[in-house]
């Protein structure tokens, strides 16, 4: 019963991290259907950043993750700028090809700045409690109320605010949006500036458990993209859902079926789902 | 005079040089580079019929390629089959699973296909990279022999190879080329360009779609059954799916969609990579700016590029044969 809880507490602390970098994924997707093969890289960068300012300049583990965060936001937005926008009347080919490129360039890019090595990320939580004769260590638990927080934060942006709803509003209906004088551009970039804020918070808080490594992105993107199709793509409480979801299956597949090929369980599932229904599982219907 | 410098003449050019490169080449270690060439060239036009013609983008092609290389290298290593049986075994056995595959993934459509691919992909590395028993795991695979000889022809040596791999380059241009000029290839270029439309005119995308995918795999497995026996070492690595989008940088760089691109592409950048050992880690560094400038101003690629400005050239050729025409006339009326 204890390995029960220990895994199921696994599970949430991997799931809310894949829930945040699908919703950024997801985010992006349902404006400008654009599958962003380079979230996985914003991820990446998130962390070395985060490891950088904490160990060159001694800065605080909040505030070196609250600077990944605008560091990523930019990279993210700039990328917007600099390469999706002059794509979006290319065919989605070119899009997914101007993505992979810059994946492609940024884990390089970290190699040549931080080496190809793997580094640990020590954060100040990083002693372990006991509840209920369950031990759990700190950070797991603080990544689980982190990641908790940051989806509330996200959703009550979303919903309360007037460029929230304009994102909203955008995601649902493209046309519409721009009849009531919603500007595209705009809105566009401020989406993908957010979906690097969650890469990076994601990256920031998982990254004491895990390891930081050029390339620490590349299995974390394929799960968001097997999260995104399990949750609908473009749908913001499917991503959330089935990011825990599959956080917990695999935490428990790892246990109970074989450690071995725990990272085949998220692609297996997605095979199997688009096998029996290709369309994606609570698809939208189509605007 | 002019008719010297046509496109026919310049192909033939070009077969000649190829032809003649083990005796034109300074040494053994240019010669070594342009058989990988070879090599990646055939995988490359494998992608490019199917990515390039049909328009959905397979990242699964890579995981084809380990398929081809491992079956080669299991069954003449440890099952110790002769090199040419193993290597038919090899297309045989990535043809059926590339109708599995393509069976199931082609329901799904643009986006789904490409993340749909990708995980299956990444399921054939993952295997390859597990799968001790058979597939060595993350050791590899050693000792994987050269061709058998052909009668009197052996393959043991570096030219004799670079010869068995260009024969090889040059039948999958010419199959290549046979496809895309019949009327095959104009389906495959129907479905690209609309898939609606051409469902409308009565073409059976699906089943076309499905041909394309397995033909792509077919040349995989042949080019990562001759990367076995020409590295003689296969690791898991080779399965990766970064190594798949090299393969796609390869094409969309030399030109997606176009039967010259291919190979352009494979030969500039694996020379650039080489040349510029010292960037062996770090080539994205300048071959992922190189994509997104390509993918932005040239969506064609450097063939693209070059049948555009030889088009424009000859537009502008003709243009001046009739001014020239025009002048001699009003002279002739004048008199």
């Amino acid at each position: 019963m204890e390995l029960f809880f220990q895994q199921l507490l696994n599970g949430l602390s991997n799931g809310g991290v894949y829930s945040l970098v699908a919703l950024g994924l997801t985010m992006v997707f349902g404006i400008l259907h654009v599958p962003n093969f380079a979230q996985g890289a914003f991820y990446m960068i998130g962390a070395y950043v985060t490891l950088t300012v904490m160990t060159l300049f001694g800065v605080p583990y909040w505030i070196a993750m609250l600077l990944a965060m605008l560091v990523t936001a930019l990279l993210a937005l700039s990328s917007e700028r600099l390469i999706f926008h002059p794509l979006r009347k290319s065919p989605a080919l070119h899009q997914m090809m101007g993505a992979i490129g810059i994946l492609l360039f940024l884990v390089a890019l970290a190699q040549v700045i931080w080496g190809p090595n793997y580094q640990k990320m020590v954060s100040p939580y990083g002693e372990a409690i006991k509840i209920f004769g369950i031990t759990f260590t700190q950070q797991r638990l603080i990544v689980i109320f982190a990641t908790v927080i940051i989806m509330l934060i996200l959703h009550f942006f979303l919903t309360k605010t007037m460029i929230g709803s304009a994102i909203i509003a955008m995601a649902q209906n493209r046309e519409g949006a721009y009849l009531v004088g919603i500007n595209a551009n705009m809105v566009a970039m401020l989406t993908f500036a957010i979906s690097g804020i969650l890469a990076a918070a994601a990256a920031s808080l998982s990254s004491p458990i895990n390891l930081v490594f050029p390339g620490m992105g590349d299995l974390v993107i394929m799960k968001a993209f097997v999260i995104i199709i399990i949750g609908g793509m473009g749908s913001i409480p499917g991503a959330i859902i089935a990011g825990y979801l599959l956080g917990i299956v695999e935490s428990f597949g790892a246990t109970y079926i074989s450690g071995e090929y725990k990272d085949v369980i998220a692609f297996v599932l997605l095979v199997i789902i688009l096998t029996v229904k290709p369309t994606g599982l609570f698809v939208r219907r189509a605007n | 005079m002019a008719t010297i410098f046509n496109k026919r003449n310049g192909i033939y050019l070009i077969l000649v040089i190829a032809l003649f490169m083990p005796f034109i080449v300074p040494n053994e270690y240019i010669l070594h580079v342009l058989a990988l060439v070879c090599i990646w060239s055939i995988s490359v036009y494998g992608i490019n019929i199917f990515t390039g013609y049909t328009g959905n983008l397979s990242l699964a092609h890579i995981g084809f390629f380990a398929i081809g290389a491992y079956t080669l290298g299991i069954l003449t290593v440890k099952a110790g089959w002769n090199f040419w049986i193993a290597l038919l075994a090899a297309c045989v056995l990535a043809t059926i699973l590339g109708i599995l595959v393509g069976l199931i993934s082609l329901r799904t459509n643009g986006h789904f296909f490409a993340i749909y691919t990708m995980c299956v992909g990444y399921i054939i590395y993952l295997i390859i990279d597990k799968w001790d028993s058979l597939t060595g795991g993350v050791r590899g695979l050693i000792g994987i022999p050269s061709p058998s000889p052909i009668g009197p022809i052996r393959f043991d040596s570096l030219t004799a190879h670079y010869y068995l791999l260009l024969f090889f380059l040059i039948l999958t241009i010419f199959i290549t080329k046979r496809i895309v000029q019949s009327l095959l290839g104009r389906t495959f270029i129907a479905i690209r360009n609309s898939e609606e439309l051409a469902l409308t005119i009565g073409i059976s995308t699906k089943k076309n779609q499905l041909l394309a995918f397995v033909i792509s795999c077919f040349f995989a497995s042949l080019s990562g059954a001759l990367y076995a026996s020409f590295i003689r070492f296969i690791g898991p690595e080779i399965g990766s799916t970064f190594l798949g989008f090299e393969m796609l940088i390869y094409l969309i760089i030399g030109g997606i969609g176009t039967i010259s691109g291919p190979v352009i592409g494979t030969l500039l950048i694996v020379f650039l990579t080489q040349s510029l050992q010292f960037l062996q880690e770090y080539r994205m560094l300048i071959f992922g700016p190189i994509l997104l400038l390509i993918v932005i101003f040239y969506p064609q690629g450097i063939a693209g590029a070059i049948n555009d400005l030889t088009s424009r050239l000859r537009r502008r050729k003709i243009k001046g044969n009739r001014q020239n025409e025009d002048k001699r006339a009003g002279v002739e009326e004048v008199g």
